[in-house]
């Protein structure tokens, strides 16, 4: 065996090993994670809402479905209306701010929209700590992946299929409703379910935007805080506590259930279409 | 019926025209938002910008001043409390370091493993890998963070430090004592283990963008595996692996949750060696923004603003370098990957 096949099989192993370096911490992440918070999970945690530092994890659970479901409500229009304008229309001054914008506030730290949202939701229009004022939060982080991903799927249905459609007499928008739209569901609920993902695992922009409560969520947009689960991770670990320290890894085996689940179904919905 | 026949056609004129305003609105919304970030922040900034001047760049003590008493200290209209005092620079020292650290870290290894997913694994092996690379990407900083807490700190504190420290002690910024495994290190390593799957998976999508006809005519003109992975594939998708490290390095940047958790939140202080605790920009907003609601001058609340805006700015820079590169690189294949893992931190 000579140097240059040495070399390039010691090269192979090395490129190897650094699946090894990256895989080990992140499966002992998993493995923490899992263990700690299987062990903490019981019935109680999804029906008893927090009381100081034990308790269950009812009112984040339900705060966290809230908070990203009304996000995804406020987000979701727009963000498909806009991407549908930027994958029909093309090219042009306009798309192209339209698509930078959504690259660059794509690239904004979650922090800085968060803090955002509390200089003008929270105190200037006085909504204090609540729903309304986390969700939009979280629509802005969910907005350019939202607008891309319908982008990106609509430009990738064929222009024999929009042929088609307008020589059978359809308008534009009869066109892209019955036509392109149902080609490229998929790949725009692709968009929606990582978009969720990533909105589900947030905790920088809803600190100081939705709060943190107790209580079950009241159904009120402004003026009540409400809880979430990533709030519990962050501060149940830091507690000398048992009970705490157990609720937080609950609150992150949900979490990374949740996030888990989103980004599966994702993969299946874009691997389904091709 | 002829009369049927117009107004249906006017009718559907008029739907074209409200989906149409419709879609233009939607399409408006994000240059909207962002045009609004920036004015705002810039307004809240503002005060804190003309009261601190450049000394918010140059010094790195953060006090808010006297609270409780004391005159408020008035500089160009806009006043301040006593003894109040807004240097930024640990905090942007603490940003830098552990980024760059972070990028040492994982760079390579991301890189590698790129190479094992595109050039060497075979195509099942490299399809579940690719899976989970990109769940990876997904996992909330707070996990991340969790980890870091209760693993990675005490091992930094009791094993790992320890061992640094006699072993590379002879380097100055490796001396000892380690004192709490919270700082530096536990942050890079950290935002090295978020930004690891980033880096492979844009990466990898880079190296896969090579003509596989290239591949093959090395192989015919006798190069090994390796030879073909480091004089053709390497250097067509060089750049598209540099503008991986750069979209990687402007989400650690930004990143807030982790280092958080992990960084000892320093303040008024500049690291010396790679264990002392650090504070970053980002961490530095949620850890301060409580007490800065105190100040009855308002100036602290400014204060942050003005990190706010020294954040935006530093990340979206980084951010506009690499899509102009990746998107050369990367159109053609894995639209998913190049996009969702360039993702929002």
């Amino acid at each position: 065996m000579n140097w240059r096949y040495l070399q390039g099989h010691l090269a192979i192993a090395g490129a190897w090993g650094c699946v090894g370096v990256a895989l080990l911490p992140l499966v002992h992440m998993f493995a923490i994670v899992v263990t700690n918070g299987e062990r903490a999970l019981s019935w109680t945690v999804f029906t008893t809402v927090t009381s100081g530092i034990a308790g269950g994890l009812a009112n984040a659970i339900a705060g966290t479905f809230m908070l990203v479901g009304l996000g995804a409500a406020i987000v979701v229009p727009l963000g498909v209306m806009g991407g549908i304008y930027a994958s029909e229309v093309r090219e042009g001054r306009t798309v192209g701010a339209a698509r930078l914008a959504a690259d660059v506030l794509a690239g904004v730290p979650s922090i800085v929209i968060g803090y955002f949202g509390f200089v003008t939701m929270v105190t200037w229009l006085g909504w204090g700590f609540s729903l309304l004022a986390g969700s939009m939060a979280l629509a802005v982080i969910m907005l350019p992946y939202v607008f891309r991903a319908t982008d990106l799927a609509v430009q990738q249905v064929s222009d024999d299929l929009r042929e088609a459609s307008l020589a059978l007499g359809a308008t534009r928008i009869a066109t892209v409703r019955g036509v392109v739209l149902r080609a490229a569901t998929p790949g725009i609920v692709t968009g929606w379910l990582l978009a969720l993902g990533i909105a589900v695992g947030e905790t920088a922009p809803l600190i100081y935007t939705a709060g943190w409560s107790n209580y079950m969520p009241a159904l009120k947009l402004t003026h009540a805080p409400i809880g979430y689960l990533t709030y519990v991770v962050w501060t149940f670990i830091n507690e000398p506590f048992a009970s705490a320290n157990a609720l937080a890894y609950a609150a992150g085996l949900l979490l990374m259930l949740l996030v888990l689940t989103l980004n599966v179904t994702a993969r299946w919905a874009i691997a389904r279409r091709a | 019926m002829v009369s049927e026949v117009a107004r249906l056609a006017a009718a559907r004129r008029n739907q074209e025209w409200v989906w149409s305003l419709l879609a233009a609105v939607g399409a408006a919304s994000g240059p909207f938002v962002l045009g609004v970030i920036m004015i705002v922040l810039l307004v809240f900034a503002w005060p804190s910008i003309v009261w601190n001047g450049d000394t918010f760049f140059t010094t790195y003590i953060w006090n808010l001043g006297n609270l409780y008493g004391g005159a408020p200290v008035i500089r160009s209209g806009y006043a301040a409390a006593s003894g109040a005092s807004y240097g930024m620079l640990s905090f942007l020292v603490g940003t830098l370091l552990s980024s760059a650290l972070a990028l040492v870290l994982a760079a390579p290894v991301g890189i590698g493993v790129a190479f094992c997913l595109s050039e060497f694994a075979g195509r099942g092996v490299s399809r579940v890998l690719s899976f989970f690379i990109e769940l990876l990407a997904g996992v909330p900083s707070v996990i991340f963070g969790l980890w870091g807490f209760v693993v990675l700190v005490p091992w930094i504190q009791r094993t790992a430090g320890p061992a640094l420290a006699s072993l590379l002690g002879f380097i100055p910024i490796f001396r000892g004592p380690v004192p709490t495994g919270m700082g530096l290190l536990a942050s890079g390593v950290v935002l090295g283990a978020m930004i690891l799957p980033i880096i492979a998976a844009v990466s990898r999508d880079a190296l896969r963008a090579v003509p596989a006809e290239l591949r093959e005519q090395g192989r015919a003109l006798g190069l090994t595996e390796w030879e073909v992975a480091r004089d053709l594939v390497w250097r067509i998708a060089a750049p598209g692996v540099t503008a991986s490290c750069i979209l990687a390095l402007g989400r650690a940047l930004g990143e807030t949750m982790a280092v958080l958790m992990v960084s000892g939140n320093a303040l008024n202080y500049l690291p010396s060696t790679i264990y002392s605790p650090i504070s970053t920009i980002a961490a530095t907003i949620v850890a301060l923004l409580d007490s800065a609601m105190t100040d009855a001058t308002g100036m602290a609340i400014h204060a942050l603003a003005e990190l706010a805006v020294v954040l935006f700015a530093v990340t979206v820079g980084v951010n506009l370098i690499a899509p102009a590169v990746v998107r050369r690189v990367g159109r053609q294949r894995g639209w998913v990957a190049s996009w969702v893992t360039g993702g929002n931190p």
